[in-house]
């Protein structure tokens, strides 16, 4: 047996360190390092409740607006008080708008670089990859950049700034939207949407959403396989076997996305189980963080958020990570685009899933999927504004009780959890979607997601970083910064 | 011939990414073009690079030996130097070395050392609270010269420490001041004191906001989405903060004041902290605390209670308005 320390990972929020022990050419255990602490749970103790709105942005700069959406559903959860529908609307379009762009940019950027590695040399799709997807000089690589900067401009405006903006309140919105305004943003989605239309799908996004199943989705590749960037990294799903790369636990959590005004979700929420296929119904009461191999405090062991304590504990003996282990009824999760689209009954995600479980593919799929059918609902949610109906509600002052607040953000299932005791923050603990995935062992020793992912991963003579490791870890799009908070 | 490129490298610590990302954002239709066009060449950045794991720590060492050139070395999110000062909370991944420590090894090699975003400059929100992870900037501590580096660093240009404060750094102010420095035109007399490049902390950003009109009424915002000047009730530091967010918009045509809530002051030392919940005006008296940087307070009183006597019907109505209630009269006759 030979063991490999692989890291920094970059591309993600946020580096990330591997030990891989490796026998025979495959990985047989890996160790999942978060090597960064911040400690947004301490600073945030003794603090105003609304104030978080301030710091919690801050914990990460690339899902932002997943951070105050969460804190924000969390103290109006404390408060008593639910944004009125223009709130609402507006809230789940800076939302998406951040979601979409997540997933844009990982696929441009963080995921498929690495198929303009050496390794892939002899593959008859390399100077393509070469052509469009090159750091720095790619042309889709350059050309996702300037659409992904032109789709911010939508939170220019809706948010005053992106990242880290205070429009997001327990309330609604702070930015009004006018009737002229909600013309010009909807021509900006549409700009979006031609995008997609032209360079990553090469087809209409109803063509995409409309795919029903594995078969009809290799039906439409094979027409033109090189044909836009979607297609070109499904002719390297068959050639590099991504499909079978990485499996992940088989449990796949959604705290649903996307509230509406009348109540539930455009991707409703639940637990899919693929040892049945189905869909189980949510209970985070179920959540316990055990921190037996983090640097942290674990008195009294695995606890729920509302209780969580997170506090450093350096020289624990047998830790190897900032990250503590979430579990949901005692089991690993994952969690995700995957996870939205199996708990929102996607049928080709479903197909997909069940043939060849949560693994590379499968887990890219489910982001490309969402870029085409959240478009139309953002188009949706604009028109639905009402030009002179309010957009908030001022909020109360916070000061007794427990607040939840669960969300989506692009990497997954987004929870923060707040006790507010005269009128000050007694506790916040956050659990984010990278915490799930990039969970250490926990006290039976079960590995978390991705470390059961790169169990049984190829390691070729030579490779130092190991591509399948790459692939495999970037397909949970990782985001550190969150994880470590 | 031409110039040999002006090589980048950009590490992150203690922050959130925001600054990358934000720097993504910046305007123009071709950002490795623009970038490249300015002569400047990345050596590595952390969301930008194909390079990870084993060959970064390669390139890492050629700097450190003088091998390969660094004319600037970006840092962005704040230094960590807990616990005790052994900086384990972060440690470089793949090295086992503390990322403080390689920091300094990079600076003292580095043409440039710039701070990118509030964090590496003061120590900024990872500061905030107890400061669990003993968080500092670059050359600041908060306001207090020092830092990772001490007071006295400076690179090998002769600068400090170059402050692009901002949380996060607004993309403009990262693009020019790199650009400024490739082409050799940034020096001691471009920064302000507190080592923040002057071409945009030389401006208020009270300057071109839009809610300038209310301002000088009084006519106050008094709930989140009220249209009305947020200086007098909802925490807007804006007539006292060093940026030009409502001339050099974000996002195309944002700013914090456009979004709807207050300027927090993100780009000042110790803004993490402010002693007041942000968006509450701390007040005595009933006067706010906090007054326009270069104004006297008995002026200000007096001025203040003059112009609310005489706040237009519009604009006392729809300060206190999620939108226009009542909008500017259109008159029959030519203006004059
Ligand atoms: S909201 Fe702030 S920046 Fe705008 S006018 Fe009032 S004080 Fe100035
Ligand atoms: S308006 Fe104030 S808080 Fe907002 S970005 Fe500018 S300096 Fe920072």
């Amino acid at each position: 047996m030979t063991r490999l320390l692989v890291g920094p990972f970059n591309r993600v929020e946020g580096d990330l360190e591997v030990t891989l022990d490796i026998d025979d050419g495959r990985v047989t255990s890996a160790r999942v390092n978060a090597p960064m602490y911040r400690g947004f749970e301490q600073i945030l103790q003794g603090k105003n409740p609304h104030d978080a709105l301030v710091y919690v942005p801050r914990i990460c700069g690339i899902c932002s607006v997943s951070q105050s959406v969460a804190c924000a559903r969390a103290l109006a959860s404390l408060g008593g008080i639910q944004p009125p529908p223009n709130g609402q609307h507006v809230t789940n379009v800076m939302l998406a708008t951040e979601n979409l762009a997540d997933h844009l940019t990982h696929f441009y950027l963080f995921f498929m670089p690495d198929f303009t590695r050496p390794v892939y040399a002899r593959q008859p799709w390399h100077a393509e990859a070469l052509r469009r997807f090159a750091p720095q000089t790619g042309e889709q690589t350059r050309s996702a950049i300037a659409a992904r900067q032109r789709w911010f401009t939508l939170l220019g405006t809706l948010a005053g700034k992106w990242p880290h903006t205070q429009s997001i309140e327990a309330g609604g919105s702070t930015r009004p939207v006018e009737a002229a305004e909600r013309i010009r943003l909807l021509a900006k989605v549409r700009e979006f949407r031609s995008f997609l239309e032209r360079e990553l799908f090469a087809a209409p996004l109803e063509l995409i959403t409309g795919l029903d199943s594995e078969q009809a989705l290799w039906d439409w590749h094979a027409q033109d396989p090189w044909r836009g960037d979607f297609r070109l990294f499904l002719s390297m799903v068959q050639s590099a076997g991504l499909a079978s790369l990485g499996p992940g636990p088989g449990r796949y959590l959604s705290y649903g996305a996307y509230p509406q005004p009348g109540g539930g979700f455009e991707f409703g929420s639940g637990v899919w189980l693929a040892s049945t296929g189905s869909l189980m119904p949510l209970d985070v009461s179920g959540i316990r963080e055990d921190a037996t191999h983090a640097w942290l405090s674990d008195v009294a062991g695995p606890r729920h958020p509302v209780e969580g304590i997170t506090l450093p504990d350096i020289d624990k003996p047998d830790a190897y990570t900032w990250n503590k282990a979430p579990r949901l009824a005692g089991q690993v999760i994952e969690t995700g685009a995957i996870a939205r689209q199996l708990a929102a009954a996607h049928p080709l995600e479903l197909d997909a899933v069940r043939r060849h479980g949560g693994t590379v593919y499968t887990r890219v799929l489910a982001r490309v999927l969402e870029l085409a059918r959240v478009v139309p609902m953002m188009e949706n949610w604009l028109r639905q504004l009402q030009p002179n109906a309010p957009y908030c509600v001022p909020s109360p002052a916070f000061t007794e009780g427990v607040g939840v607040g669960l969300s989506e953000a692009a990497r997954g299932s987004l929870g923060h959890w707040v006790v507010a005791s005269r009128g000050r923050i007694a506790n916040y603990q956050i659990v984010a979607p990278t915490t799930w995935n990039f969970s250490p062992r926990d006290k039976a020793g079960t590995p978390g997601a991705l470390e059961q992912a790169l169990e049984g991963a190829l390691v070729q003579p030579g490779e130092a970083t190991p591509v399948s490791v790459q692939h495999i870890v970037r397909s949970f799009d990782p985001c550190m910064v969150c994880t470590v908070h | 011939m031409t110039n040999p490129a002006f090589n980048v490298l950009w590490l992150q610590s203690g922050g959130c990414g925001g600054c990358s990302m934000s720097l993504l954002c910046a305007d123009t239709t071709d950002f490795h073009g623009h970038l490249r066009d300015a002569g400047i060449h990345l050596l590595w950045h952390p969301s930008l690079s194909l390079e990870s794991g084993h060959e970064l720590i390669g390139l890492l060492e050629q700097i450190v030996s003088g091998q390969v050139r660094l004319d600037a070395l970006c840092i962005e999110g704040s230094l960590l130097r807990g616990p005790h000062g052994s900086g384990r909370f972060h440690v470089l991944a793949g090295t086992g070395i503390p990322m403080i420590h390689w920091v300094r090894q990079l600076a003292a090699q580095a043409r440039h050392v710039v701070a990118v975003g509030s964090c590496a400059a003061w120590g900024g929100v990872t500061a905030g609270g107890s400061n669990p992870t003993d968080a500092c900037g670059l050359q600041y501590e908060d306001d207090r010269p020092g830092g990772l580096l001490g007071s006295e660093f400076r690179s090998a240009s002769g600068l400090p420490v170059i402050n692009i404060a901002g949380c996060p750094t607004h993309p403009g102010w990262v693009i020019d001041s790199l650009m400024a420095l490739a082409s050799e035109t940034l020096g001691d007399a471009d920064l302000d004191t507190l080592g923040r490049p002057r071409f945009y902390a030389d401006q208020l950003v009270h300057h071109g906001c839009t809610r300038n009109e209310y301002y000088e009424y009084k006519a106050s915002a008094e709930k989140p989405s009220d249209l009305g000047c947020m200086m007098e009730h909802r925490g807007c530091k804006g007539t006292q903060v060093h940026a030009d967010c409502n001339t050099r918009l974000w996002n195309g045509e944002g700013s914090c004041t456009r979004g709807g809530y207050a300027c927090i002051a993100c780009t000042e030392p110790g803004f993490q902290e402010p002693g007041h919940p942000f968006h509450e005006t701390p007040k005595f008296a009933g006067i706010p605390i906090g007054l326009p940087t270069d104004m006297p307070k008995a002026w200000f009183v007096a001025l203040a209670s003059l112009s609310k006597s005489a706040t237009p019907r519009r604009v006392k109505l729809n300060a206190v308005a999620d939108h226009l209630v009542v909008a500017p009269l259109a008159r029959k006759t030519r203006l004059k």
